[in-house]
């Protein structure tokens, strides 16, 4: 009772003033709220700087700046004899093309600046990438009737002269540049307005596949993309069974004891094991011990499969534990067996939480670079399409993180940009697959 | 069960489709960073030129390259492997043990080595073997003892140099470029300060011991290894005033925007000085052929003979273009590749 009377306030209170320790207390649940408004804000601002680099220096991947220029088909360099024979005109490489090339763009020089300052057509190199030697011969091994006639050609223009187009190269930054000088941009800027240099979307980017160091304009992520899709079917086909397996023998069927605690604290351990460590493991059991091929998006999804197992189990374990006992009771109630019950029952109650939980590990895999480095998937590789779903597996290939790596590399500063394109289109699968992972538990998620 | 067939049935066709993948038909080269942008120039025009498809150009540096090289013969193994050194006695060694035993040089061309730093940073024009030997040497012969090296700026090496704080960005050891610059830059610096004299008369002669004291790099944090590319080596003088960093001469062409060269031993590099033979620190890259798997791996040969030929890698070919210095003995490499003949 003293204690009692030792606690009532000494003076009389009213519930409209704070006392000083309610006060406190009220100060420090403000304070402790500013703190978490302040971590969320620092956090958004994070998200908002990141996502800004990334939008303003990866658009410009998306476009690129293109050259119209009618070009003469010159029969006397490109078929000698003149008898059409398609085998004849195969033997004129790339480097027999590149001075149709110079003399067209020559004349259209000659024709919109005067006076011309460039005193040959070689020098016009510069404004061309080198890739449109490339797109001409395709063009003419596939039409070779079009020999002897003009045709409207759209070139891509050099990197240097996309860089001046896009803002990245300025007149000071090429003052010690040997691939191009100020006469060149002259030219550009006086085409520019004529209508015969332009800046255009650049579809080839996102179809394209990979190109050579001197190239970076030519370059694209769909043959990358294509190896990350093989590899994510690798990765789908195996880990989503397997998983889904072991989560229900674990969960439904194994009896409690010391080796399935044991299992249990494995994959929760492999969960956490950094993916470098698979990637090596792949390099030694797959390619030097099965002797798979190098490079092979077959390799690279056993690989990533292993890294996604253990995300797929643990959230099909819980999805499955999610399942109310009660469904399992009636089930058995009525007479049907353990397996018919899991099947019927549990599992069906259980696939929405087990669709997430594979999403989520995929887009993890697909983001995933550090396993690929080793087993030969970063390097100038994504440059042939597959031929097939078979090649698709089994031919060299890159993956789309492994692909913006390679570009961060390279030498030409145009790459740099290309990496940062090559981001948004690999967040926007994220985002994609995210999205649906969403969509698939708001839809049919069941609540009991 | 279906779960249980599922997987059954997609081993079983991972393994049919591996035994299917046995015969490959293309062309795969690993190896030295430095010739990574060479070769994949040709193989682009490669398989734009031929029916082969574009061969496969992993990077890794030519140690790594060459280690893979020499694994065995075999399918999955490379066929190629790009160096950026000549290959050392004792990875053709390795090479024979695993059954590796008929090996084609090609020299490709030459390619130089340039000491670049920002190009608003301190005034870094001109370089001396010496300057460097006196800069980054761990230890240094004083009055006939070996003493760590104390060197803090630029102008403790040299006082031409500005006084800033020594840091340095060297290749890391994987590379070949890290054994050029040893040998064309620190051990002649070393030779040209009279230090390995010094070290000569400290160690009792012991020649080999002295120059492997001369290309000793300090380790206390003003030289740094770079195993990554030269982009790493870029990126951090971009964040260090200071820096001096080591690049290949295409790498510095494409960034002259960020980059000043200085000069070594009074020439400036570009591709017309190294192939006189004035600026110093230049190097013959290479690769190295299985001659076992031409005839097996269709296209081999051609890529070997598409690389080295006069429209490649002549003067006016796209790799000189690039920053290659062209070979003037191209003609004998031709004719190596063409007669298949082994080291």
């Amino acid at each position: 009772m003293t204690d009692a009377t030792a606690n009532t306030p000494k003076h009389g209170t009213s519930l409209y003033t704070e006392s000083p320790r309610v006060k406190k207390r009220n100060a420090a649940e403000r304070r402790f709220q500013i703190y978490g408004i302040a971590a969320v804000a620092t956090g958004l601002v994070f998200l908002i700087v990141l996502l800004t680099s990334i939008l303003s220096n990866g658009v410009g991947a998306f476009q690129q700046t293109f050259v119209n220029v009618p070009i003469y088909l010159d029969a006397a360099k490109l078929d000698k004899k003149g008898e059409r024979n398609i085998e004849d005109i195969k033997k004129v490489s790339t480097f027999g093309y590149q001075p149709l090339i110079d003399d067209a763009l020559f004349a259209i020089v000659e024709e919109n600046v005067s006076p011309n300052p460039l005193a040959k057509p070689k020098d016009t190199k510069a404004l061309i990438s080198a890739s449109a030697v490339a797109q001409l011969r395709d063009y003419v091994i596939a039409h070779p009737e079009k020999i002897g006639e003009t045709v409207d050609f759209r070139l891509l223009g050099s990197s240097r002269v996309d860089g001046y187009i896009k803002g990245r190269v300025t007149r000071e930054s090429i003052a010690r540049d040997k691939n191009i000088n100020a006469e060149h941009l002259d030219i550009v800027d006086v085409l520019r307005e004529k209508g015969v240099v332009k800046r255009e979307f650049n579809m080839a980017f996102i179809t394209g596949a990979d190109a050579s160091e001197s190239r970076p304009e030519q370059a694209g992520m769909g043959v990358s993309m294509l190896g990350s899709l093989f590899m994510m079917i690798v990765v789908l086909v195996l880990s989503l069974p397997i998983g889904v397996a072991a989560s229900i023998y674990l969960e439904e069927f194994a009896p409690q004891n010391k080796w399935t605690d044991l299992i249990e604290v494995n994959i929760s351990n492999l969960a956490a094991v950094p993916s470098i460590v698979f990637g090596i493991l792949g390099l030694a059991v797959f390619i030097q011990f099965a002797g798979l091929p190098q490079s092979a998006p077959l390799v690279g999804g056993l690989v990533l499969t292993l890294m996604t197992l253990p995300t797929i189990i643990i959230s099909t374990r819980a999805a499955l534990k999610a399942v109310p006992p009660s469904i399992r009771d009636a089930a058995l109630g009525l007479g049907a067996s353990k397996m018919q019950s899991v099947f019927h029952h549990v599992l069906p109650l259980a696939m929405p939480g087990i669709l997430t939980g594979t999403i989520i590990g995929l887009a993890q895999a697909l983001g995933e670079t550090a396993p690929l480095l080793l087993i030969g998937m970063v390097g100038y590789i994504a440059s042939n399409y597959p031929t097939g779903p078979l090649a698709g597996f089994m031919d060299p290939n890159s993956a789309m993180p492994a692909q913006i790596y390679e570009w961060a590399k390279r030498a030409d500063p145009a790459y740099y940009e290309r990496a940062w394109g090559g981001i948004i289109i690999l967040l926007l699968f994220l985002i994609t697959m995210n999205i649906i992972a969403i969509i698939l538990r708001r839809r049919f998620e069941r609540r009991w | 069960m279906s779960f249980v067939k599922l997987t059954a049935s997609t081993l079983a066709i991972a393994a049919v489709s591996a035994t299917a993948a046995v015969a490959r038909d293309n062309v795969q080269v690993a190896g030295s960073s430095t010739v990574l942008p060479y070769a994949s120039i040709v193989a682009e025009a490669f398989g734009e030129n031929f029916d082969f498809p574009t061969p496969v150009v992993e990077s890794g540096g030519s140690s790594a390259g060459l280690k893979r090289f020499c694994e065995g013969v075999g399918e999955n193994t490379i066929d190629v492997a790009n160096a950026s050194r000549k290959i050392k006695d004792k990875e053709i060694a390795a090479c024979a043990e695993a059954g590796v035993t008929d090996i084609i040089e090609v020299r490709i061309g030459y390619d130089g080595i340039v000491f670049a730093s920002q190009i608003n940073g301190p005034e870094f024009t001109a370089f001396e073997p010496a300057d460097w030997y006196n800069a980054l040497a761990a230890e240094k012969p004083v009055d006939g003892a070996m003493v760590a090296n104390t060197a803090a700026t630029w102008a403790d090496a040299n006082a031409n140099l500005p006084a800033v704080e020594i840091a340095a960005f060297i290749p890391g050891t994987k590379h070949g470029t890290r054994e050029v610059f040893e040998e064309k830059v620190l051990l002649q610096g070393c030779e040209d300060t009279g230090a390995l004299a010094a070290i000569l008369e400290i160690n009792g002669g012991d020649e080999k011991a002295a120059e492997a004291t001369c290309m000793a790099v300090r380790t206390d944090g003003k030289s740094v290894d770079i195993d990554g590319d030269y982009t790493e080596t870029l990126a951090r003088i971009d964040s260090n005033t200071n820096g001096v960093g080591v690049f290949g001469l295409a790498f510095y062409e494409n960034n002259t925007d960020k980059l000043k060269v200085a000069t070594m031993s009074g020439v400036a590099p570009s591709t017309e000085t190294i192939a006189a033979g004035d600026y110093p620190v230049s190097r013959p890259l290479y690769f190295y052929i299985k001659k076992a798997h031409i005839g097996v791996i269709p296209g081999l040969k051609e890529y070997a003979e598409f690389f080295i030929s006069d429209e490649i890698a002549g003067p006016d070919g796209p790799l000189s273009a690039y920053g290659l210095v062209s070979d003037p003995e191209l003609s004998a490499t031709q004719e190596l590749v063409a007669n298949e003949q082994t080291m």
